[in-house]
């Protein structure tokens, strides 16, 4: 059987075009994704040339002084991603498991649309919501409950504006839960029921059959998902300017302001103070570049690697 | 599908005659009024449309570098540096005379709380971090300050609003000066950034125990608390129109005659009101440009006509003295 | 036994109730966003162009438009490429260059829009030294591309293989395969990959905030800027003027709309098809 049309030995005149024209396309579109490269670079080359890769580890922020480091904005951007994980990924396997395996068949599938439907909300409305509704309820509800339980912490000291890096965590988590939930679905989804039913009929109860006939065998997709859901908060950009505060000041405190490599582009690029400013802002495009493309080719190896073992 | 056509044809001709298209880009402290001057001269010429955004006075300036836009706005003037790198000329018009007010937003307490500038410096360096700190208390001494940290509002943006607020605690504090020191982005010591005016003002709006600077249009028409700030006589003043004209009647005969890149801030007089600021247009002087001209018989207007609407939004119109100066510049220039 | 049976039930308890205590959040923040966004709206926000700072009224109409035809753009130059590049994956995936642009497709879907924007600022707008419609519909076409490709990949490996077979038996040869037979079969599946795609790039604000840039007024030449519904409810949400924050929920509100019903539109006419 043929899964796709066979390519060798070709031919007819109007085929050979045809594919040719495909290459040539494709030829292109992998040529403008160089091109995106080599100008990202060409943007960064002086903040490169001048900085090194120090400027991965310098905290220093001064358009005044010229000196430039992608620090705060690299632990910004993992800080609030990687807070955003701890929330989400064990919440939207819950969810994923509720939808698939617990719910009723008909109510399940209404609910997998309607979070597929919250996956495809713009992140500008999410970043309206935040700051309406999210932000004056962390800093009345959440600060003062992390203050009296954990306030020993230095992670939860120091005063609240209601924005900071905690509500872009937050808001993060609340966008990425969908991207995840969807994912596991269709993970869990492939598991054939016989599996399902073989568990149950050698005696196991419904938690054992899904940790045993659900959860083992769907790990690796499980990973896969949330390393994807990581990749989209990394990246995310609206949202999180809108309530995160904006500083380049490092802090302990998950209460304080913050910035993420992608905030600080979308506030900055457009009104750089000078040519060097532009390059560091470019460098920190090229750096969020690189680190999202790592993570999502991480994603998918782990796909690629999970896909023939069903 | 005919409610589509007819929408569609309305859209079109809406678009159709000869209309002239100018863009500008920058600063977000005359906003207000700029918005208001474009949409009064487009009621006057509605062949010529003014599309102004307000991305902040260091967007303004960058753009016009970058010749993405056909005229400039910034509170700060241009560097030296920065007019050598534009590849034509730049006119920096003054168009009206504004303040950077300094607001707060406190539960139970009244309006105009005094601040001296050695407190004002102290807020936004870092050290005084409670609203019931003693340096408050003893210039507000019947007033009740809470047991409350003070959150620090600042810009996120390039920002000429910022210019002047770092160029007057430069000029009082020299621990400023060279610990921050002054330009359109700084590095704070404190405080969360808002973008442009409107997202400062929104934040302290929103923020209780608040602190920030915005311009005077901003604090009023959002009725935000402002403080009362020392000037350089000693006297507290409440920023206002009038305040804010006076600092400009400082200015001597043969400044007004210069290239017009002055420092308002900290002048005498002793209702003077220490953070005020002209707001530039950037003007690239360029010839055989349509788009340049219109600019140019906008700015005749702005500055006659124009500036009636100055006080009612907040702003002081410029001295007579200064804007005859400035319309016999523009009338010079030739196409 | 009592000890595995209490443990399957206090898991499977938890389980619930973590589903509902996500589910229902989730559910009430879409509820209040539309119902802010519902209560806001009036006719004149959806016919009228915006006022100047700090007087009430006017709307978003330009921005409306904006959204539209900057999407349409986008479309133009990215959904014809995006289907020929998917058919391309399908059809001759043995292909070498097949190999190349899969992962191409796959490293572009991943790009951040905001790195997205930097690129197209670059590419159209210093070179042609304006802010336009034009630098906008390319970062949004970048935007729409892989998921067009990706959609129509996946669609055309459905058509079981048979059917190829039985084109190449009729004597016909592949472009007439791929055009008449494989495409045009599956033209509800790609269509759906279509307004996935582009209901995707209507709501994206980052790459248009120097590309599109902004505009005050109805705009529709290519070499200018233009509004966009995405970033003008950016501008309204963050300002300290109530009319303008009232705009905001209800451009988002209408953005919603076009999102959702693109998107729901998409499913069911999946759902007939299938």
């Amino acid at each position: 059987m043929l899964e796709s049309l066979p390519c060798r030995r070709m031919q007819n005149r109007q085929d050979l075009i045809t594919l040719w024209l495909m290459r040539w396309l494709a030829a292109m579109i992998v040529l403008l994704l160089i091109l995106l490269v080599i100008l990202l670079c060409k943007l960064a080359l002086p903040a490169i040339s001048k900085f090194g890769l120090g400027f991965i580890l310098s905290d220093t922020w001064n358009p005044i002084t010229e000196e430039f480091g992608a620090f705060p904005f690299i632990i910004g951007t993992l800080i609030t991603s990687f807070m955003a994980l701890l929330m989400a990924a064990p919440l939207s396997v819950s969810v994923a498991l509720f939808i698939c395996e617990i719910c009723p068949k008909q109510l399940g599938r209404l609910l997998g649309t309607f979070v597929e439907m919250i996956a495809a909300v713009p992140s500008i409305v999410f970043g309206l919501w935040g700051i309406f509704s999210l932000a004056p309820w962390v800093q009345n509800v959440v600060t003062p409950f992390l203050k009296n339980t954990l306030g020993f912490l230095p992670f939860f000291q120091g005063p609240s504006y209601g924005i900071g890096v905690l509500t872009a965590s937050l808001i993060l988590s609340i966008m990425i839960t969908p991207t995840i939930c969807t994912f596991c679905r269709e993970v869990f989804n492939t598991i054939p029921s016989q599996t399902k039913e073989a568990a149950l009929a050698l005696g196991a109860t419904r938690f054992e059959m899904i940790k045993i006939a659900i959860l083992k065998p769907s790990y690796s997709g499980m990973i896969a998902g949330i390393v994807l859901g990581l990749g989209r908060a990394l990246g995310e950009t609206m949202a999180v300017a809108m309530v995160i505060g904006n500083t380049s000041r490092l802090s302990l405190s998950i209460f304080a302001p913050g910035s993420t490599m992608a905030s600080v582009i979308a506030n900055e690029y457009a009104e750089a103070s000078n040519a060097i400013h532009l390059a560091s802002l470019g460098y920190i495009a090229l750096l969020l570049l690189a680190i999202t493309l790592i993570i999502n080719s991480f994603a998918r190896f782990i796909i690629w690697k999970w896909t023939p073992k069903i | 599908m005919k409610m589509i056509l007819v929408l569609g044809l309305w859209v079109m001709s809406l678009s159709l005659g000869a209309v002239t298209k100018i863009n500008g880009a920058g600063a977000t402290f005359p906003y207000p009024i700029y918005s208001k001057w474009f949409s009064e001269y487009h009621k006057l010429k509605g062949d010529i449309q003014f599309n102004y955004q307000s991305i902040g006075s260091g967007g303004g300036i960058q753009q016009l570098l970058q010749q993405t836009v056909d005229f400039g706005a910034s509170d700060a003037p241009m560097s030296d540096e920065d007019l050598k790198k534009a590849s034509w000329p730049v006119l920096h018009i003054p168009t009206v005379i504004g303040s950077v007010a300094i607001v707060y937003n406190l539960d139970g307490v009244p309006n105009n709380l005094k601040i001296s500038s050695k407190v004002l410096t102290d807020i936004f360096i870092g050290k005084i971090v409670k609203w019931n700190d003693e340096a408050l208390k003893k210039l507000n001494p019947q007033i009740n300050l809470p047991d409350k940290d003070i959150l620090v509002v600042t810009r996120a943006d390039g920002s000429g609003t910022t210019a002047i607020f770092t160029d007057y605690l430069s000029k009082i504090s020299s621990e400023w000066k060279n610990k921050v020191g002054n330009g359109k982005t700084v590095s704070w010591p404190a405080g969360i950034g808002g973008k442009g005016n409107e997202g400062v003002t929104a934040v302290v709006q929103k923020t209780q125990g608040s602190i920030g600077y915005v311009e005077l249009a901003y604090a009023l028409t959002n009725k935000l608390n402002i403080f009362s700030l020392e000037n350089l006589d000693k006297v507290f003043v409440t920023p206002s129109v009038e305040g804010t004209s006076l600092a400009a009647a400082s200015l001597s005969d043969k400044e007004y005659l210069g290239d017009l890149r002055l420092s308002l801030v900290n002048a005498s007089g002793k209702q003077a009101y220490p953070i005020s600021a002209f707001t530039y247009i950037l003007l690239p002087v360029k010839q055989n440009n349509a788009e340049n001209k219109e600019v140019r018989n906008f700015l005749l207007w702005a500055l006659t006509k124009g500036q009636q609407f100055a006080p009612e939004l907040h702003y002081a119109a410029l001295p007579k003295k200064l804007s005859d100066s400035l319309i016999k510049k523009i009338k010079a220039l030739k196409d | 036994m009592i000890w595995r049976k209490t443990k399957n039930y206090f898991f499977i308890t938890i389980l619930t109730l973590s589903g509902i205590a996500v589910l229902i959040p989730l559910i009430l923040i879409i509820i209040y966003v539309i119902k802010m966004g519902f209560s806001s709206l009036n006719w004149q926000f959806i016919t009228h162009l915006p006022r100047p700072v700090g007087e009430s009224g006017g709307g978003m109409a330009h921005a409306i438009v904006g959204t539209l035809f900057l999407v349409g753009l986008g479309g133009i130059f990215s959904i014809p490429l995006g289907i020929m590049l998917g058919t391309y994956l399908s059809e001759f995936k043995k292909d070498k260059m097949a190999k190349f642009l899969r992962h191409t497709i796959d490293l572009f879907s991943g790009i951040p829009s905001i790195v997205i924007g930097i690129f197209a600022y670059i590419l159209v707008v210093i070179p042609f030294k304006h802010f336009s419609a034009l630098s906008g519909g390319v970062a949004l076409g970048i935007i729409i591309l892989p998921i067009v490709t990706r959609t129509t990949e996946e669609i055309l490996k459905l058509i079981p293989g048979t059917t190829r077979e039985a084109g190449l038996a009729l004597g016909l040869n592949r472009t007439k395969i791929i055009w008449h037979i494989l495409i045009k079969g599956s033209r509800a599946g790609i269509f759906t990959g279509i307004i996935l795609a582009t209901s995707r790039a209507a709501g994206e604000t980052a790459p248009l905030l120097f590309t599109a840039f902004g505009n005050s007024y109805f705009s529709f030449q290519l070499m200018q800027p233009m509004a966009s519904l995405p970033a003008q409810i950016y501008t309204y949400a963050i300002s300290p003027f109530a009319d303008w924050q009232r705009q905001a929920w209800a451009g988002s509100f209408v953005l919603i709309i076009i999102v959702l019903g693109l998107n729901l539109s998409a499913r069911f006419f999946m759902r007939q098809k299938s």
